[in-house]
């Protein structure tokens, strides 16, 4: 029997990993990476929840919330990671770079 | 020690350690592979928690679709192929110190709420039927006006629109090849 307290731990780990990685690296496609970390995180939090939670009991008549907002999360992650890399390969286009620190257009 | 709990450690291992590879390697290539096994990891954590189906979908959009699309994004942009400038900015203590501090936060969270309180710390005993029909449930409730049907043509209406809007921004205009 798995605790639910071990999942939330993981997930947690997984979180601050990504948000190290988004904090930290240079490259743009990297912080893209770590933030798929991140929505992952949130996925195994929502999963673990509707497993463990009250809303699975039988008595239920949708047991499927948390299957939903994962699948929503799903959904999000897919189109930000679209637009997101679009967005990098057009900076990388006009600009011959990808590191986020060189992005200071609207600086000044 | 249970042979599921074995389990569990060993797939959180490969999540937890290729998601650490993905955050510090240098070699963007080998992070998008280690950000692979590290989705692979998650698909099996979805599986230890009853939910086959969100792993299958893991595999398919994560492994199968967003893997392969920032593949394609680094070997588009060559000068990420290659390990020579530094992986890090400069702030890579600080943001060391906040990664920390926000996990120490988020364990005594989870420690002081969720640590063998009954109600939470065994996992419910669900009939197999339930279950095995939560992606029946879940196809309903799609489609069903009392629960998320809006959503969900929202989600497609997003979908869509930022699928449209990456093809506008990605194409190559006459502005970006006069100043390539």
């Amino acid at each position: 029997m798995i605790p639910l307290s071990w999942y939330l731990l993981v997930a947690a780990l997984l979180f601050s990993i990504g948000l190290y990685g988004v904090m930290v690296r240079r490259n743009a496609v990297a912080i893209l990476m770590s933030v798929e970390l991140m929505l992952n995180a949130v996925n195994i939090n929502l999963i673990a929840f509707w497993r463990y939670g009250s809303v699975l009991s039988p008595a239920a008549d949708t047991p499927t919330t948390g299957w939903a907002w994962a699948i929503f999360v799903l959904t999000v992650a897919a189109a930000e990671a679209a637009v997101g890399l679009a967005l990098i390969i057009s900076v990388y286009r006009r600009r011959d770079s990808v590191i986020a620190e060189e992005l200071d257009l609207l600086k000044n | 020690m249970t042979l599921e709990q074995v389990i569990f450690i060993l797939v959180s291992l490969l999540t937890l350690g290729t998601g650490i590879v993905v955050v510090t390697n240098r070699n963007l290539f080998h992070a998008a592979l280690a950000m692979m096994a590290s989705f692979l990891g998650v698909a099996g954590l979805y599986i230890l928690l009853d939910a086959g189906f969100l792993a299958a979908a893991q595999l398919l959009v994560y492994i199968g679709a967003i893997s392969i699309l920032i593949i394609f994004a680094i070997m588009l942009t060559r000068r990420m192929m290659q390990a020579r400038e530094a992986a890090f900015n400069s702030q890579s203590g600080l943001g060391l110190i906040t990664a920390v501090a926000t996990f120490a936060l988020l364990a005594a969270v989870i420690g002081q709420f969720w640590w063998g309180v009954d109600a939470f710390s065994g996992r419910p005993d669900v009939p197999d039927t339930v279950l095995q029909n939560t992606v029946t449930a879940l196809g309903k409730a799609f489609v069903s006006p009392e629960a998320y049907v809006v959503p969900f043509i929202v989600a497609s209406v997003l979908l869509l629109a930022a699928l449209i809007g990456a093809i506008y921004v990605a194409w190559p205009t006459e502005y970006a090849e006069d100043e390539a």
